[in-house]
């Protein structure tokens, strides 16, 4: 299934923690080390990470998960705002309240499986996100977004000591979580959280979800009740996302209703998908992808690409200028709906199974020379 | 009752655009078992076909102005007035009616492709794929538009003969002051003749006698001779043509811009579960319902009961039906049943 597979569990996360934790030295030649982009990345693949273990493990396409990921943020600022800048009680009310409404949510939704499903988890994600900009403006802020400000009460924070001059910033027993800092606390994260995956797609109850995604009605036959676990299987992955939901708030306490568009859902599941569904690995290969080539790709303008192709004659450089101008800067859109096509189209299985099929045919083509070195002999 | 009336007639309005959308969406799930996520981006390129034939009518040259003598000034003429004078003017008033004799072979031509290019290699493929793979397709044809148009929601307007308001109340005794739009009542007279001229065209004509018979069993009209797989694409070009007269017959109403397609999708989609999943007949009913149902919430004596009642409503009742008949409104036994 991966690579590491021989491995021990030990090993695997040992490896994909020094591998994690190194990502601003072996990112520097790509131009990705920054710290806004490596909090994305690791951000993003919690978010990934869980809900791969819905959708990975039990085939269960929700369209709604960038509402736990808005109510984990919401909850993050809601928190800043009245008890303490440190982020710690935020990511554990952000993570609770997720889980609460994903438990809500699952429990309806879980009735129905297949494409009804899916309707369900949009419909109700419609519903939190029409809400955001209405009736709940008093907890949302409606279109300005949720934010800290000067005389917001902090009851922790200033029973402790006097409030400073300024927006203070979030912090960890007095470590600020802007830069660098931030991120090695969200890789931190990461490596919890994929722990916990990597555990889960290993247990008992990861092998019944398993099942449950190859033939649900043969599970029932087997007098196998599958709804608890669908249920869990959907809190667990919603409680990912609200804790990704905290991390974007606690590297940037601003939240917006934007991120529970179902468009957001969307960008989940093309990331779980070009990575490669229901493996370990896959979800964060897509997300690392997906944020990296937006990065570039909205970076770029017709200035840009006129420089870039310079070295033609005057004609083929404004033809070719002409030809990549709709596919950078704002048409990035345009780019990732035809890169997300054509994983759909080709390759199902996403990146993961890509990389197995170069393998796979390495392995026969080098077994066969081996055969005929064999033979000769 | 004024408002109840004038909003019973906007849900009209708004369950039209609905139910032709979904219309078009259970035609294709029907015919070819393809859920089709891209059907709203098809509504999007039939109200960017007014919008095209509008610009292209209206291109212009610059004239001097000859009411300001002082200076030159340059005023914008459309070639057709420069051309035709005042028929050319006419013409370019109709714009959005006219768009219809162009937005039909144009939608019917990239329903074809839509369906010939892609949505054929994925019939055997699950549902999630499929799911994926349109919503792909709908993203790109979406930045496409983007791209040409820009981000901005284009005003493109009714003829003038019907951009005021019909006095609705004189003609049924209610009084002056309850008008209503004329182009809305004609956008509603249309989808009303669209829907029935497709129903008339499945229940009277021998090919869509062949059609509903290849939507009950697929195999055994196969085994007639009868090549249903052209008879199902043509289908799908027929939805493409639905969505895109809608979306063109919107325009007026709703100033199109790129994700005006993605925004009814959503709508329709949980319309056409509501109705029951390949069920024509439950597609119309919902579409109208839900619309009916969103205008008469968002009343201010409705939402100062239940305030935010006319954001979630339409959802709410997906929900509550979706649970209770797992089957939507209308649904046929045996049709994507887990």
């Amino acid at each position: 299934m991966n690579i590491f597979k021989k491995q021990s569990d030990l090993t695997t996360i040992l490896v994909f923690a020094a591998g994690v934790l190194t990502m601003p030295i072996w990112l520097d030649p790509i131009g990705a080390n920054y710290p806004d982009l490596l909090q994305k990345f690791v951000i993003f693949g919690i978010f990934a990470v869980g809900y791969n273990i819905l959708f990975g493990l039990t085939g269960y396409l929700s369209f709604g998960h960038a509402v736990f990921l808005g109510v984990g943020s919401y909850t993050a600022v809601w928190s800043f705002k009245l008890f303490t800048m440190n982020v710690l009680p935020a990511m554990l009310f952000a993570t609770l309240i997720s889980g609460l409404i994903a438990a809500a949510i699952g429990f309806v939704s879980m009735r129905r499986s297949g494409i009804y499903f899916s309707i369900l988890t949009l419909a109700f994600a419609q519903m939190f996100y029409n809400l955001a900009y209405s009736v709940l403006i008093p907890i949302t802020n409606g279109e300005t977004g949720l934010q800290l400000r000067m005389h917001d009460i902090r009851i922790i924070d200033n029973y402790f000591s006097d409030p400073l001059p300024g927006l203070p910033s979030t912090e960890l027993f007095g470590m600020s979580m802007n830069g660098y800092s931030g991120f090695y606390f969200c890789a931190v994260v990461l490596i919890l959280a994929f722990y916990v995956a990597m555990k889960i797609f290993r247990s008992p109850f990861g092998m019944k979800l398993k099942a449950i995604k190859s033939n649900q009605h043969r599970m029932r036959y087997v007098g196998s009740d599958t709804r608890p676990y669908l249920i869990t299987a959907f809190i667990i992955s919603g409680m990912f996302a609200g804790l990704a939901g905290a991390l974007l708030a606690v590297t940037d306490p601003l939240a917006g209703a934007e991120r529970m568009q179902w468009t957001a859902s969307g960008e989940v599941i093309l990331m779980t998908i070009l990575g490669g569904v229901g493996t370990l690995f896959g979800p964060l290969i897509g997300v690392g992808v997906i944020k990296y080539l937006e990065n570039i790709f909205s970076a770029i303008n017709e200035a840009v690409l006129h420089n870039f192709f310079s070295f033609m004659p005057l004609w083929a450089e404004n033809l070719l200028v002409a030809i990549t101008v709709p596919f950078v800067g704002e048409g990035w859109h345009l780019t990732l709906g035809i890169l997300f096509m054509i994983i759909i189209i080709f390759l199902p299985g996403g990146l993961m199974e890509g990389f197995q099929k170069i393998k796979k045919r390495y392995l026969t083509i080098s077994m066969k020379d081996s055969e005929s070195t064999t033979k000769q002999e | 009752m004024d408002s109840i009336l004038i909003q019973l007639l906007n849900g009209l309005d708004k369950g039209g655009a609905y139910a032709l959308i979904a219309l078009g969406l259970t035609l294709v799930f029907g015919t070819l078992g393809v859920v089709n996520f891209a059907h709203g981006a098809l509504f999007l390129i039939g109200a960017f076909c007014a919008v095209t034939f509008q610009k292209i009518l209206t291109i212009s040259k610059k004239v001097l102005d000859p009411n300001i003598t002082y200076f030159d000034a340059y005023i914008e003429q459309p070639y057709l007035e420069l051309w035709f004078g005042e028929t050319g003017l006419a013409v370019i008033d109709y714009a959005v009616p006219l768009s219809i004799i162009v937005t039909i072979p144009t939608m019917m031509l990239i329903g074809l492709t839509m369906e010939r290019g892609l949505i054929r290699h994925f019939y055997k493929r699950t549902h999630a794929e499929q799911i994926l793979v349109t919503f792909g397709l709908a993203i790109v044809l979406q930045e496409i538009i983007r791209h040409f148009f820009g981000a901005n929601p284009i005003p493109t307007p009714a003829p003038d003969i019907v951009s005021g308001s019909a006095a609705i109340g004189t003609w049924i005794g209610l009084g002056e002051n309850f008008v209503y739009p004329w182009w809305r009542l004609i956008y509603l007279a249309s989808a009303t003749v669209i829907i029935s001229s497709v129903f008339a065209f499945l229940h009277l004509t021998t090919f869509g006698m062949v059609v509903r018979a290849g939507m009950f069993n697929r195999q055994m009209v196969a085994f007639l001779g009868i090549n249903v797989q052209r008879k199902f694409t043509i289908i799908f070009g027929l939805a493409a043509v639905v969505a895109g007269v809608a979306g063109a017959m919107y325009a007026p109403i709703l100033p199109p811009d790129y994700h005006m397609g993605m925004d009814f999708l959503v709508i329709s989609f949980v319309i056409v579960v509501v109705g029951g999943m390949g069920s024509l007949r439950g597609a119309v009913a919902a579409g109208f319902l839900l619309g009916i149902l969103q205008s008469l919430a968002s009343m201010t004596v409705v939402s100062s009961l239940l305030p935010g009642i006319d954001q979630i409503i339409i959802y709410l009742v997906a929900v509550v039906i979706l649970l209770t008949r797992p089957r939507g409104l209308m649904g046929r036994k045996g049709v994507m049943e887990d």
